[in-house]
């Protein structure tokens, strides 16, 4: 943790209060988000309990399973999910921009520029909880193997319609959130507390109510006890007051409420079954009916709370201003989206359980290559992000103080004017290393060519001459604004704002020996999973 | 003193040919695409690299080296370039400025390019992974050697396999292990985990593969291979080339009582001194253990030391060049650096364990990774991190540190999550920590300037 | 002191935090943690979900159904290939008065286990929940793997039962280090069992982790080797503080009975000297209790361990506040002046904001 972060997280124990640890929103927030609070049924791979998902706060939708291990019921809930998510993410596939696209001919191995569609919006999911986030893969990972009665007559369990389609959907979200910066599947606590440093420690973060508690306490409380009541204030019946966030539920709300109300149900269940005639059926149906509704005011009273916080999180997330280069990252998850959008239209099979050797590589290679675009970005757009680059001598700030003109050697001379820059920063600063300032959004180069110490000696100011390299048009002459002048105040960073491409992977047919070679020839559709009368999903 | 008798029988120079001719035979003449070598420290492993390729290049089989950083790659093009001047070397290097060492300029029968094509019939090319990861479209070389294969990721060898048919893998297992900056545990236990490292999805792909082992530190003197091979090779055990008693380390001015020269006696006599300051929990850059080191140094300097060795038996001075002082972090560098400036010390090596990878000192003393510090995290408790400090010399290794290491590490248990299907290879950085500082413990002197 | 069986959870606690003497005098004494912590008014939140409590169990039996067959199969097949097939489990009864006996059937069990492989090789043999005992800091506890299976060769292995799944071959690792550090004082436990029959069996490093498979509740398993935490848990059995040390430093007649009154068994609590951290609120039935009392001491540790890292020998919130802001400590340490640094950058930072985000806030730096 840098030292600014450690402050922020001691003066919020001193005030009582949240403290800022940013200054801009650092991701995208879309318009229109669809929020996903499910619960799970404890102890089972994430046996669906109940969820309340929708993109409007104040009418979400109640799904719930009144028996978590039944089959017919789970899946009911998984086709009721699908309802609500795919006409959601199918709105944001038909709005298109033109754009263009950089492609390897595959006749003359040339790249060229190719004409193609990018979805003007992108779908965003925003569950509240990592463990969310891994509830959305697991349940991807349960669907999408999954056969319909349409695609295999001999299924021994269809699934449901668009069940395996949501499968699909929710495994690439998954997959995307892995992508640093990505927003297209966020976790509330997650952006909350990359945007504010909380008196407790980042464990403790992640619980959404205590989190809250902090950033926006009720009137007149402070942080540290309205944290502490979220987090185990209980009923008379010793029931939390703020529910956990989920997936997983309190094992006293399992205990005292949710397995009584299931075996309610599950008696009326049988005596239904067991009915002899049309009138006691009606009868049992109506017991039946009430059990049901029973777990659903159950599942309903523990997601609601929960429901509600997303969404003052959000609107305190929506006070901050987005910072400049958001945009540009949310255009990449935009780029997802639309090439999903083509796997799936186009036919292709569900994404494999496993990635292969190749696959893998470039997926690692994208993260990594975002990860260095994310640190980049954010200091670029958060002055507070920059400082703590600043005291970690990754970059530095400070005023021109002297600006000489002078020329490359080269036959046709190129400006390369000396800049001294007067800074309180540290900067590692190593022999003719590289310093990045940002330009018009541009990254402009310069070299560094020596320090001399401020008057002040040792510690203090430091003077700073570094060499222009570039951005500064094709003339003899910079072109006015490309050279910082006299009285200027300068931010240059040691890093590089936009990372570099690394060097292309070999196709997955061309996968060496040493990685075990071309993946099977044939391409088999992955096997759904087995199906056993104790499966759970 | 009599040697005991195991040692009587073990021949370190016989031991070491043997493994080296069974590594030629296997990569000459061997039917396998690959072969495997673990070099522990100063095991000769660029000896033999430069060896092999030496016989390769003499056999007609044209050749690629990978190495991981320009230096690695400038230093191998200068060792084969002085084994045979006369063979035609590529150096394909990277379009950045300064890609490679000027020295290099100065030698008829290297050709510099970025452009591999420029380099096409030359008997040896050598580059570092990145830049040929950018190599397309060339015909395959015949044999590939891939130096520092434990610090390649296994991405990065995927990116440059196509480029040669067979290859000869060397590498320290022991040292800093490859990372990646963004979590990619939903490929760990895959055969092919893109950040794990590039042997162990070598061996996994191809588990039949020859394997070998450097087995004699030639560095490493007696009184240090047991304990870095205990501590850190605890599977793959290895020996000293030279017996105690080979080596000597005397100093013309005698010890003026102080800690710092009573630790430089201490590690002059036993091979090891641990200085130990009082506890206490310090800012990364401890003024008094950085003190602390630098006096060490200055001491060492002026007390007029003078080293013997299988090599020498005359006496050779220890000056600054032999030194080095080696450290977890940057900022810990520049602090000794500075320090040793006011001491008027210039010439001796400071870097971060990182940095000091690969190469090899007289004398170094080490700010110990955990002196003074609050917290101990993951980096600090990494294996290869204090492997790779505590196996630079070959003399004596000076550590400084203060007290109270061990209750810091009981307050920061190791509690590793585990990956199912990977292998394990190493031992635990907390428990090798408490292993080196209990050997340490032995040849404590309390500081006292 | 009555012995207790120590369970998972006192395992990972002791894994988690091997320095606490707190909790190192209570689990040795065999305190009841929880009741203790509801007695000072800072309640455990461990409880088990009856639907978990119902499936692990129904999983275990799954396991261990027709006398372990599909237990042996799976250990034939993912630990010892080379070796038979098992045919037929032998599954011994273990039952005993209390833990000693149960102790001492174990190790009889574990001796003609062993010798019936090796006089007639090709015998698997299946311990269900043997007991063993192990010396902590000082006194015994006793512990309770799941299974412990004894290969036609003669060598032992240590089986954990987990009800999280294991999906496409990969498991929660946070989940998979818990039990592959618990199997290993297990293993640990079963050499000294070993150590004490001629010839020593050998323990093996290799451990049987058995879990769902997938999204069903059909068992698969993983070998895990634990050498790791096997070297890691001995030494830190040989570093404890024995325990009989820290009673010596405890007041006369110090006790720990959950009868006594909150004030009493507060100060009783907090006569033993803990080392909390947020780690343990995930370990400890008494973190709720021990965070409390750091808050109130305003220890910078409660935020995290990390947070240590660049503060040197400050330990509070409000020295370090001070620091930061100029009005204690030397500027020339170099952690008062990096905090200052820090500061200094901090409040720019906030001064240069796009909008003014400290609008929320009462007072963002004073």
């Amino acid at each position: 943790m840098s030292l600014i972060a450690t402050l922020a997280r001691l003066e919020a124990v001193s005030t009582g209060r949240a403290q800022p640890a940013a200054t801009v929103r650092h991701r995208h927030l879309s318009a229109r988000p669809l929020v996903f609070v499910p619960l799970t049924t404890a102890g089972e791979a994430g046996a669906p309990l109940g969820a309340l998902v929708g993109t409007d706060r104040d009418a979400p939708k109640l799904l719930a399973v009144p028996q978590p291990r039944d089959r017919d019921l789970r899946f009911a809930f998984l086709s009721e999910l699908a309802d609500v998510v795919l006409p959601y993410v199918d709105g944001f596939a038909d709005a298109v921009e033109a754009a263009e696209r950089a492609e390897t001919d595959p006749e003359t191995g040339k790249r060229i520029k190719v004409e193609v569609e990018l979805c003007a919006d992108a779908p965003q999911l925003i569950v509240p909880s990592r463990a969310g986030i891994d509830l959305v893969r697991l349940l991807g990972r349960s669907m999408r193997f999954r056969r319909t009665a349409e695609q295999d007559p001999e299924a021994p369990f269809p699934a449901p319609p668009r069940v395996p389609l949501l499968g699909r959907w929710l495994t690439h979200f998954g997959e995307r959130a892995r992508v640093p910066g990505s927003s297209l599947l966020l976790a509330t606590t997650d952006v909350l507390s990359r945007h504010w440093a909380t008196g407790q420690s980042t464990l403790e973060d992640q619980h959404l109510g205590a989190l809250l508690a902090w950033i926006d306490p009720p009137e007149g409380r402070l942080g540290a006890e309205a944290a502490q009541e979220a987090e185990l204030a209980r009923d008379a019946d010793g029931q939390l007051l703020c529910p956990p966030a989920g997936p997983a539920t309190d094992p006293a709300f399992d205990n005292k409420l949710l397995a009584p109300a299931i075996e309610r149900y599950d008696r009326a269940r049988t005596a239904l079954a067991a009915a002899e005639d049309g009138l006691e059926a009606d009868d049992r149906l109506g017991a039946l009916t009430a059990a049901e509704r029973e777990i659903r005011a159950l599942v309903e009273s523990r997601t609601r709370p929960t429901w509600d916080a997303v969404w003052r999180g959000l609107d305190l997330l929506r006070e901050l201003p987005e910072g400049a280069r958001v945009e540009e990252r949310w255009t990449r998850d935009r780029w997802s989206f639309t090439s999903h959008r083509d796997r799936v239209l186009a036919g292709e099979p569900p994404q494999p359980r496993r990635d292969d050797a190749v696959t893998a590589a470039n997926k690692l290679a994208v993260r990594e290559r975002e990860q260095a675009r994310l640190e980049a970005q954010e200091a670029l757009d958060d002055p507070l992000v920059m400082a703590g680059r600043r005291l970690a001598g990754e970059a530095f700030a400070g005023e021109v103080v002297d600006v000489v003109m002078a020329y490359s050697d080269s036959k046709r001379p190129s400006p390369r004017p000396l800049v001294t820059v007067r800074t309180d920063d540290g900067p590692h600063l190593g022999e003719r290393a590289r310093v990045y300032r940002s330009l018009g959004g541009k990254p402009q180069a310069a070299e560094f060519v020596g320090r001399e110490d401020g008057p002040g000696g040792d510690g203090g100011e430091t003077l700073l001459v570094l060499r222009i390299l570039d951005k500064m048009g094709r003339g003899k002459e910079p072109e006015a604004g490309s050279v910082p002048e006299k009285g200027d105040r300068v931010c240059f960073t040691l890093f590089e704002h936009e990372p570099r491409g690394g060097a292309k992977l070999p196709d997955p047919e061309e996968t060496p020996w040493t990685h075990g070679g071309p993946p099977g020839e044939e391409a088999v559709p992955e096997a759904a999973d087995p199906v056993t009368e104790e499966d759970l999903l | 003193m009599t040697a005991p008798a195991e040692a009587a029988v073990f021949d370190p120079g016989a031991a070491a040919a043997r493994a080296t001719d069974a590594i030629l035979r296997d990569t000459l003449h061997g039917a396998a695409r690959g072969v495997v070598v673990d070099s522990p420290p100063g095991a000769g492993k660029s000896t033999l690299v430069v060896r092999a390729a030496l016989e390769l290049a003499a056999a007609g089989r044209p050749l690629m080296v990978v190495a991981q950083t320009n230096a690695q790659v400038d230093d191998l093009v200068l060792r084969l370039a002085e084994q045979n001047p006369d063979l035609p070397v590529g150096r394909l290097h990277s379009s950045d400025s300064d890609p490679y060492d000027k020295a290099l300029d100065a030698l008829d029968n290297v050709r510099t390019s970025a452009k591999a094509a420029d380099l096409a019939g030359l008997g040896v090319v050598l580059s570092t992974a990145a830049k040929w990861a950018h190599v397309k479209g060339v015909e395959p070389w015949e044999h590939a050697i891939v130096d520092e294969a434990y610090q390649m990721r296994s991405d990065a060898l995927l990116a440059v396999a196509n480029l040669f048919q067979r290859a000869l893998f060397v590498g320290d297992p022991g040292q800093l292990d490859p990372f990646s900056i963004v979590g990619g545990e939903q490929w760990a236990g895959l055969s092919y985990d893109p950040s794990a490292s590039a042997v162990s999805t070598l061996l996994a792909h191809n588990p039949d593969l020859p394997q070998h082992r450097l087995p004699v530190s030639w560095r490493l003197p007696a009184s240090a291979a047991p304990l870095v091979s205990d501590a850190f090779y605890p599977y793959t055990p290895f020996r000293s080339g030279t017996d105690h008693g080979d080596r000597t380390l005397s100093f013309g001015v005698p010890s003026d009582g102080s800690g710092p020269d009573r630790v430089i006696d201490e590690a002059a006599a036993s091979g090891w001194g641990l200085l130990e300051l009082p506890a206490r929990h310090t800012p990364r850059t401890d003024p008094e253990a950085v003190r602390a080191v630098a006096t060490v140094v200055r001491r060492l300097l002026d007390r007029g030391g003078a080293a013997t060795s299988e090599r020498s038996p005359d006496p050779v001075p220890l000056t600054a060049g032999r030194i080095a002082v080696g450290t977890a972090h940057r900022d810990q560098a520049a602090a000794v650096r500075a320090a040793l400036a006011e001491l008027g010390v210039a010439d001796v090596t400071v870097d971060t364990a990182n940095r000091l990878q690969g190469r090899e000192y007289d004398v170094t003393v080490v700010l110990h990774p955990l002196s003074g510090r609050p917290d101990a995290t993951a980096f600090h408790l990494e294996t290869g991190r204090l492997c790779v400090l505590a196996s630079r010399h070959r003399h004596a290794c000076v550590v400084v540190c203060r007290a109270g290491v061990g209750e810091l590490l009981d307050d920061y248990p190791s509690t590793e999550p585990v990956q199912l299907g990977t292998l394990v290879k190493f031992p635990d950085g907390w428990e090798a920590n408490h292993a080196v500082l209990a050997h340490l413990a032995e040849h404590r002197v309390a500081w006292r300037p | 002191m009555p012995a207790k069986a120590l369970d998972a959870r006192a395992l990972a606690a002791l894994a988690a935090n091997p320095g606490c003497r707190r909790r190192a005098i209570l689990d040795g004494a065999g305190v009841n943690k929880a009741a203790l912590a509801s007695a000072l008014g800072a309640p455990s939140v461990f409880g088990q979900s009856q639907f978990a409590f119902v499936r692990g169990n129904a999983f275990e039996a799954k396991v261990k159904a027709d006398g372990g067959t599909e237990l042996l199969r799976l250990a034939h097949e993912k630990l010892d290939r080379a070796a038979e097939p098992p045919a037929g489990a032998h599954v011994p009864d273990l039952t005993a008065q209390g833990p000693e006996g149960r102790t001492a059937r174990t190790e009889l069990a574990l001796r003609e286990a062993t010798e019936a492989a090796t006089a007639a090789p090709g015998a698997w043999t299946l311990l269900d929940h043997p007991m063993l005992a192990l010396d902590v800091a000082g006194s015994p506890a006793f512990l309770e793997p799941d299974a412990v299976v004894v290969h036609p060769d003669g060598s032992w292995t240590v089986v954990e039962i987990k009800s999280f799944p294991m999906l496409d071959g990969a498991a929660d690792p946070a989940k998979v280090g818990a039990a592959a550090r618990q199997a290993a004082v297990y293993v640990l436990a079963l050499e000294r069992v070993a150590a004490r029959l001629e010839p020593s069996p050998r323990v093996r490093h290799r451990i049987l982790l058995v879990c769902p498979k997938d999204f069903s509740n059909l068992p698969t398993a993983s070998a895990v080797d634990v050498r790791k935490q096997r070297a890691v848990t001995a030494r830190q059995l040989d570093r404890l503080t024995r325990i009989e040390e820290i009673a010596d430093t405890l007041p006369e007649g110090t006790c720990f009975s959950p009868e006594l009154p909150a004030e009493r068994l507060a100060a009783a609590v907090e006569s033993v000297p803990a080392t909390y951290a947020p780690e343990c609120l995930s370990a400890c039935e008494l973190a709720f209790h021990c965070r409390d009392r750091s808050r109130a001491a305003g220890a910078v540790t409660r935020l995290g361990r990390p947070v240590r890292a660049e503060l040197g020998a400050l330990t509070t919130v409000e020295e370090v506040l001070a620091a930061a802001r100029g009005e204690a400590g030397d500027p020339d340490d170099p952690t008062v002046a990096a905090l200052r640094r820090a500061a200094a950058l901090r409040a720019e930072a906030l001064a240069d904001a796009p909008v003014p985000v400290a609008a929320r806030e009462v007072a963002p730096c004073r």
